[in-house]
């Protein structure tokens, strides 16, 4: 059994509208109005250009597995073993995340397996995007 | 002789290494230092620049007794004396100080006092985008890119566990090495999980030691007790504080940036380089950072290493005090990878290469966070 808590991120004002965004069940990016670039995790300016004119959008919440390890030693709100993942997201960028509704074994996860988005409620104001087997 | 040049003139890990219960993080700092003055043939008052990393230069210098007019507090994981080295060899050609003491100490084992591995801060983008999903310490992050690179080279965790392998041959020849045994690739394979597909025997060891390096113009060098090791070039980048933002996670840009730019400073090619130490606080570094530094194409290291060219009677031996992986590693490494080039360079190394004239230490920060590479020689530049 897992013991202790989870740690959960203290949302500042640069990255507030993406846990707003997570919690209201939207998976929130940025793309410079200039360059079109694409970018995750969030600032208030495009890191390829500079430019400070960016927009918010909803990403499709599709993605693809690209690494992980899974962790067999104890951690504060986990049980192991559980996979810690990095996943490509269809727009690009790529992010840390959990997989769950699938089996934390090499044998089940399997790198370029196509994923989706599941927002998972922690607390009232955090909810942690994480993904699932497209298929499942 | 090049015009501006500068040598280390004094090097010295601590009298103890491995497990040292009986001094703090600052005592370690301060056995080093005094092993490493005495070493040169120096006084406090010889010293006018100081530069270290998990304690502070003021820290330090209050401590030792030291009155510097120059200081380095570059604190970026365990390749900050790397940087520190290049930096101090500028500041020195440039006049802003003449005798530069970099230290280093790590109570890692004992934790008699000091942390220098803090989490993220709060509110920081690691500590919003990572740390939520569990990750905890180095073993959960610096580890992630590896499953990648193996499926995009097709390398198996065998040619991984290898590494380990030959590490331990050469720290079976170093007396101070904290693991001596023989080990095999199954050894590795059945060694404890931590956090697939690394076991234990791929994560390096947690001890206590320091290390620390007295630096001086070339054209002094003659006036100190021990035979001179000159620094021909030296490079220094950084990426992303995130491993989860590093943009490759088959190849580091920080190492790439900083190798090429060492090399191109020393004016050397990979075949003049005689020995090499690469940071192994994990064994897929060695892995990554053959191929970033060039010595191998992408994804042909691990058979480089498992043809036993880095190996004991090979080419291009690698990592000869045994690593982070048999040797010791207190928790920022970088400072051991120098104190073995200069050994090897003075001639002195327990697993001494013979004939060597240039080493290179390339160093690692964070997770993939940060690099710095130097290229020692024994020969006057």
């Amino acid at each position: 059994m897992s013991q202790g808590q989870r740690p959960l991120p203290d949302p500042t004002p640069e990255t507030r509208h993406f846990w707003e965004g997570t919690r209201a069940g939207e998976l929130r990016l940025q793309r410079c109005d200039d360059c079109r670039h694409a970018y995750f995790p969030p600032r208030p300016f495009c890191p390829k250009c500079a430019s400070r004119k960016v927009s918010i959008f909803n990403a499709s919440g599709r993605a693809t597995l690209y690494s992980y390890v899974i962790h067999h030693r104890p951690a504060p709100g986990f049980t192991p073993p559980y996979a810690i993942a990095v996943v490509e997201l269809a727009e690009g960028p790529r992010m840390m995340t959990n997989i769950i509704d699938c089996p934390q074994t090499p044998e089940a996860l399997v790198l370029d397996m196509a994923l989706k988005v599941a927002f998972e409620r922690q607390t009232d104001d955090i909810t942690l995007p994480m993904f699932k087997p497209a298929g499942a | 002789m090049k015009k501006k040049s500068v040598a280390v003139v004094g090097a010295a890990e601590t009298t103890e290494m491995g497990s040292i219960p009986g001094l703090s993080q600052i005592g370690l700092h301060a056995d080093a230092a005094l092993n490493a003055m005495a070493d040169a043939g120096l006084k406090p008052a010889d010293i006018d620049g100081i530069a270290t990393a998990g304690e502070t230069p003021v820290t330090l210098a209050h401590y030792l007794g030291i009155t510097p007019t120059w200081v380095d507090a570059t604190a970026i994981g365990g390749c900050s004396f790397m940087i520190h080295v290049r930096n101090a060899a500028a500041a020195i050609n440039e006049g802003l100080c003449r005798t530069v003491l970099i230290t280093h100490g790590e109570s890692g084992k004992s934790r008699v006092s000091g942390s220098t591995r803090p989490n993220p801060a709060r509110g920081s983008l690691g500590a919003q985008f990572e740390v939520p999903f569990g990750v905890l310490g180095p073993p959960t992050m610096f580890t992630i890119p590896l499953l990648r690179y193996l499926k995009t080279y097709g390398v198996t965790q065998e040619q991984v566990a290898m590494v380990a392998v030959i590490q331990r041959e050469w720290a079976a020849k170093n007396p101070r090495a904290s693991f001596k045994d023989p080990i095999t690739v199954d050894d590795v394979l059945n060694s404890r999980m931590i956090a697939y597909p690394f076991r234990l025997l791929m994560c390096c060891l947690v001890t206590d030691g320091g290390g620390a390096l007295v630096l001086a113009s070339a054209n002094r060098a003659r006036d100190f007790p021990a035979k001179p090791v000159y620094i021909l070039g030296t490079g220094a980048s950084v990426e992303s504080p995130m491993v989860s933002q590093m943009e490759d996670f088959t190849s580091s840009r920080a190492f790439r940036v900083s190798g090429r730019k060492a090399f191109a400073e020393a004016g050397i090619e990979h075949k003049n380089v005689d020995h090499l130490m690469i940071y192994d606080a994990f064994a897929h570094l060695p892995i990554y950072g053959l191929e970033d530094l060039g010595f191998c194409k992408p994804g042909e290291a691990a058979s480089f290493i498992g043809e036993r060219r880095t190996a004991p009677g090979g080419k291009l031996p690698l990592n000869t005090n045994g690593g982070g992986l048999s040797y010791m590693h207190s928790g920022m490494y970088g400072m051991y990878a120098l104190q073995e080039s200069v050994r090897q360079m003075r001639g002195i190394a327990p697993a001494q290469v013979p004939g060597a004239k240039i080493s290179v230490a390339h160093g690692v920060g964070g997770m993939f966070a940060a690099s710095g590479t130097i290229v020692f020689s024994n020969e006057q530049p």
